[in-house]
């Protein structure tokens, strides 16, 4: 499991390849946090390498995501497949977060 | 994420699997164990969806439960897994060494409006939600049974 971050025009471009659990969501937090402090914005986490996703992981998200709007800024969410997804209705956490299909789409309309 | 292949699934009925594993109370081994079933199960070909869904996610958390809640800073503590799973249905016990807790006392709705922006708040909810059946008893420890019955 590894967080990979890049720039794609003025938004941040956080993957999260394998599992976003308890043993490494400090990790992203940390990471996307210390690119709010640099500044930063816009932040689109892509999921499209994920695996699975604990409820610790879901609460680093929440948890950065009001980060970030206190700050001004906005967190949205792209590629989740169909199990992500049922993951974010189960806890209504698709009415909290802008989700794309694609990053691609995520990006346009950022 | 690892494919889940299973060429030649047991044959109903006839294949029974019992497991037990002993790990440090470290939350590193997490995926390690969620492997290990993911394993067991695909070999009776069960669906995807559950899986990669509903076995990974309340394994990880009755896991992190042990770890964190149930175990807390006692490094020198383990827990213990037992699967059993046939072709019909998957049954895990998490097995800690703290005093427990009051599952229904614990278990709020993270879905409630006042609830959904709360960091904690959904490990116990998302085990009842994707497992068929919870329990929770004392064993010479805490333990917590989750059954899945196979929904194909």
């Amino acid at each position: 499991m590894s967080f990979a971050i890049k720039k794609q025009g003025e938004i941040v471009v956080v993957d999260v390849e394998g599992q976003l659990i308890v043993g490494n969501r400090q990790e992203l937090k940390q990471r996307v946090l210390d690119e709010l402090e640099k500044g930063e914005r816009k932040f689109l986490i892509d999921f499209s390498q994920t695996g699975y996703i604990d409820s610790s992981g879901l609460g680093v998200l929440v948890s950065l995501s009001k980060k970030i709007r206190e700050q001004g800024g906005e967190l949205r969410l792209a590629n989740l497949n169909d199990d992500l997804k049922t993951l974010f209705e189960l806890t209504k956490l698709d009415t909290l977060f802008q989700i794309s299909d694609t990053k691609e789409r995520a990006l346009e309309t950022f | 994420m690892s494919a889940i292949s299973a060429a030649q699934p047991f044959a109903p009925g006839r294949v029974h699997i019992a497991l037990e594993l002993e790990i440090p109370s470290d939350v590193r081994y997490i995926e390690r164990v969620v492997e290990v079933v993911k394993q067991q199960c695909a070999q009776f070909a069960y669906p995807q969806r559950q899986c990669c869904l509903n076995i990974p996610v309340a394994l990880s958390e009755a896991l992190s439960n042990a770890i964190l809640r149930g175990n807390g800073d006692r490094i020198d503590a383990h827990v213990q897994v037992k699967i059993d799973v046939t072709q019909e249905r998957l049954i895990l016990e998490v097995l800690d060494e703290g005093g427990g807790f009051d599952f229904e006392e614990c278990l709020t709705d993270p879905t409630e409006p006042g609830n959904i922006e709360r960091e904690d708040g959904r490990g116990l909810f998302l085990m009842t939600r994707l497992m068929d059946r919870i329990e929770r008893f004392s064993n010479q420890g805490n333990v917590v049974r989750m059954t899945l019955r196979r929904h194909d």
